[in-house]
């Protein structure tokens, strides 16, 4: 056993000088250095053709939201542009209507009060909705973006300033349920009616409007501000959905929220 | 007798094995490999090519076919890593239909092998992201978003290192600061944290303690904020780290005509690639890796 062990030393050993040997002479280690990058981008056309276990998976998919998609669920009797009017379009005023018919339920429902406005921004329009066949494409047309219904208390204090603030903007904001005097000159607000009465200060007004502008979006200040809003879950461009497949025919609202004098 | 045999014939064999070895190891052999990362970002549910009509991406993108450009990048490349920087979701039909189940059933099969996640991607919110993961066959890291506190507690983790033909390549992820880009109901209790501080850390332990031969950062930061010089950018965290050998972005929609080569706190190279956005574009980088001692700290050449 000994001799064995020894035997074993040496040969061991051996084995110790020939390595020691062959690191001294060695012109590798066991890292990899990184000594050459080459970067390119690849546009992705139809060069190497379509891999056709994908086409073939996606297609069923493609087809179903096609269908529903180009389902027709109403009839538009005229074209509906936001470029057309000064101080409101017919699309924004069908807008602002929507959200308060299938807002209000929910609000009077979950907490037991009523909307009494509704203001949407003129930017969020982003398509018209064509006189003819109008489909749920249309509706993600017109409102390509997430935007959920939010329900802000505005002080009609407050309302004031988002008179002023329509006034100052010169746009055709979507609005619902306010009737905005003021002066043709300069202006600026001479009198505000709510539901056919005059604005109190002190009063609590709901306003029905969309999550972004609640968060002070397009410089609504008003709106983020309030401490008063509710969160109603319900995208706008769902409600839009849910309202052509309840009508046959979309209205044609031409009536003025903004009178000047 | 036997043992001692056995003993004997176990010195002799492991002795010459050794010499093996050597003969092998020594002036031989030097290895060089190749390590191909392909990369997306902001592909936004862009499953369908634009259509020809389209006055700006006419027939580019398309899931069908970018598998079909990976497909042959494979058959030439055994090294492969396929990697996206976030917002896979949100920009088409396909995700309000389908919540992103295509999405990633489709990543799966083109054979991602990791993500990082986007502020897009809590769209439906941070509920709406796990309900879609089984149909994921790849994984998501996010080393400055802490879940602790989340659903994606442990599901969700920092890093990730791939061993590619010998070499060790570890990935983090980084994404950017969620609040005011995310409603809060969306990302729930996930806290955002310093991206730089993290990514101090993240390549601290991938190159150091972890050993891995490639540091990867796949980030959804951003390229660069030039009118907001403060805010966290790929650009700024290339400045502010050391040992990332690569910085794969998202989130501006960059299109990068080629990848950007920065300094690094060390004074070293770092790139930065960023390919736009839509599934138009596919990102490729090969690095060349040896063995030969002659590389130790020599500057590596970049191919831009």
């Amino acid at each position: 056993m000994m001799v064995n062990v020894k035997k074993n030393t040496i040969s061991f050993r051996y084995f110790v000088i020939l390595l020691t040997f062959s690191f001294l002479f060695s012109c590798k280690t066991k890292e990899y250095y990184n000594y050459k990058i080459e970067g390119k981008k690849i546009g992705i056309t139809n060069e190497k053709g379509e891999n056709t276990q994908i086409e073939n998976y996606v297609a069923p998919y493609r087809e179903h939201i096609k269908k529903d998609l180009d389902s027709v669920l109403a009839f538009s009797p005229e074209t509906l542009d936001k470029s057309k009017g000064k101080w409101q379009t017919t699309i924004g005023n069908l807008l602002a209507q929507v959200v308060f018919e299938l807002g209000n339920p929910i609000f009077e429902k979950r907490e037991s009060k009523t909307i009494d406005i509704c203001l949407l921004n003129h930017g969020g329009i982003r398509s018209i909705i064509p006189k003819g066949d109008v489909t749920t494409r249309t509706a993600y047309e017109v409102m390509p973006f997430e935007n959920a219904l939010i329900i802000v208390g505005l002080k009609g204090s407050k309302i004031k300033e988002l008179a002023t603030y329509i006034l100052t903007e010169r746009k055709p904001h979507p609005l619902y349920g306010i009737k905005i005097f003021a002066d043709k000159n300069a202006l600026t607000v001479k009198n505000i009616e709510i539901n056919g009465k005059a604005v109190e200060d002190d009063k609590i007004y709901y306003v029905a409007t969309s999550d972004y502008l609640a968060n002070g979006g397009d410089n609504m200040t008003f709106f983020k501000e309030s401490t008063l809003k509710f969160d109603m879950d319900y995208k706008l461009r769902n409600m839009l959905i849910d309202y052509f497949k309840k009508m046959d025919t979309l209205p044609v609202i031409t009536d003025e929220k903004i009178i000047l004098e | 007798m036997k043992r001692r045999d056995f003993i004997q014939k176990t010195a002799a064999s492991s002795a010459l094995l050794g010499l093996a070895n050597i003969g092998l190891s020594s002036f031989s052999t030097i290895e060089t490999k190749k390590i191909t990362i392909l990369h997306t970002n902001d592909v936004h549910s862009h499953i369908d090519p634009f259509p020809a009509d389209h006055p700006k991406n006419a027939n580019m993108g398309g899931a069908a076919r970018r598998a079909a450009l990976i497909e042959s990048i494979r058959k030439e490349e055994s090294n492969v890593l396929l990697l996206d920087a976030g917002d896979i979701f949100q920009g088409t039909p396909y995700f309000n239909y389908y919540g992103g189940e295509l999405e990633f059933k489709l990543m799966s099969m083109m054979q991602y092998d990791l993500a990082t996640m986007g502020n897009h991607d809590f769209d439906n919110g941070i509920d709406g992201f796990y309900a879609q993961l089984p149909h994921a066959k790849f994984e998501f890291v996010s080393a400055n978003y802490d879940f602790k506190n989340t659903i994606l507690k442990d599901i969700v983790k920092p890093y990730k290192i791939f061993e590619k033909d010998g070499i060790k390549i570890g990935i983090f992820g980084l994404g950017v600061e969620l609040d005011g880009l995310v409603d809060k109901k969306l990302y729930k209790e996930t806290v955002y944290n310093n991206p730089i501080e993290v990514a101090q850390d993240m390549s601290r332990i991938l190159k150091h303690d972890k050993k891995c031969d490639l540091v990867i950062c796949l980030s959804h930061l951003g390229f660069s904020y030039k009118n907001e010089p403060y805010k966290v950018s790929d650009l700024e965290l290339a400045k502010k780290t050391k040992d990332i050998d690569l910085i794969i972005g998202g989130h501006t929609h960059t299109f990068l005509d080629k990848p950007v080569v920065e300094k690094n706190s060390d004074n070293k190279d770092v790139v930065i690639n960023q390919v736009g956005c839509y599934g138009i574009n596919l990102g490729r980088i090969d690095f060349y890796l040896s063995n030969d001692k002659v590389y130790h700290n020599q500057t590596k050449n970049i191919i831009v």
